[in-house]
């Protein structure tokens, strides 16, 4: 128990730095490379809650691709990054005084919310772990009574795909594209011509 | 002392509010604000994955992996427009992003 404690408080605060220095850090590079790390973190908090699947998925989905993604536009993108630093300070106060009222309201929320006496029987319980795995027991349910939800969100990534290159392709007048019906009309007697060359002449 | 949801959910709400604070620290930078908006989205599953272990329901997890989904489309897209805008304009400050201004 002392050593779950300790492990929670370290990954808590190492993932609040982390989220510090993700909105403050002056270079971008610097920003995603912590908001990998608080990716890390946040999976570490995961698997501490007994969620070991969305643990994983988490850094395959974020570290392996949502953040690499971000890496790949912060170095592609030639902008100016000090530049848009500037006002930093300007906005400190108002952002302050908002992110305070918003955490008092959360603090508030938390404070006054009770776990409800009666409560109700959970949808689908967690069976125990040292019966049915935990990625075992999310594939249970999320095959069977939300499978059409499931279907819906491949679609969505199908979309975001869809979209993403079709937003981003395009062509140049010089590319060289090809041309299949060219290639299958494409004739032996019209590209290959047979010479009789004489002996020492050349053609 | 027991770690117990509120431990979790003190921790989701700390993150949520510097999403927050970042979006109004870095008006001018979208790429830093789209970031902001993950760590948002990372507070709010943890809220969820707190919450479905505590009430010791799987569906919690379940919707977790859902907005996990959308977060990847989400981040994909927008920096799809932001390679396209950069490409178009030259720039990416929040403030010269005003072309569909009526």
């Amino acid at each position: 128990m002392m050593v779950e404690s300790l492990v929670f408080y370290l990954f808590a605060t190492a993932l609040l730095v982390a989220g510090v220095m993700v909105i403050s850090a002056r270079n971008p590079v610097h920003s995603v490379l912590f908001l990998i790390l608080a990716f890390f973190l946040g999976a570490g908090l995961f698997v501490l809650l007994g969620a070991e699947f969305l643990a994983m998925t988490l850094v395959i989905v974020y570290v392996g691709a949502v953040a690499v993604l971000f890496l790949f536009v912060v170095m592609m993108l030639d902008v100016s990054f000090a530049q848009m630093r500037q006002g930093f300070l300007r906005y400190l106060p108002v952002g302050g005084l908002i992110g305070l009222v918003l955490l008092a309201e959360l603090v508030l929320v938390m404070s006054h919310w009770a776990k409800p006496v009666a409560l109700a029987k959970p949808d689908s319980p967690i069976p125990p772990v040292d019966q049915v795995a935990n990625a075992h027991a999310l594939g249970h349910v999320l095959y069977t009574q939300y499978v059409y939800l499931f279907q819906a969100s491949g679609l969505i990534l199908l979309i975001a795909m869809v979209g993403a290159i079709v937003l981003t392709l395009r062509s140049h007048a010089h590319t060289r594209h090809q041309n299949i019906s060219d290639q299958i009309n494409r004739r032996a007697e019209d590209v290959v011509a047979i010479r009789q060359v004489k002996t020492g002449e050349g053609i | 002392m027991e770690i117990g949801i509120g431990h979790y959910l003190t921790v989701a709400a700390i993150l949520f509010t510097l999403g927050v604070f970042g979006i109004f620290l870095n008006r001018k930078n979208v790429i830093t604000i789209l970031m902001s908006i993950e760590l948002m989205l990372l507070a709010v599953n943890i809220n969820f994955v707190a919450f479905s272990v505590y009430l010791n329901d799987l569906v919690g997890q379940v919707f977790s992996m859902f907005i996990l989904t959308v977060a990847a489309a989400e981040s994909a897209i927008g920096l799809a427009i932001l390679v396209v805008y950069h490409r178009n304009r030259g720039s990416i400050a929040v403030e010269d992003i005003n072309m569909m201004k009526g």
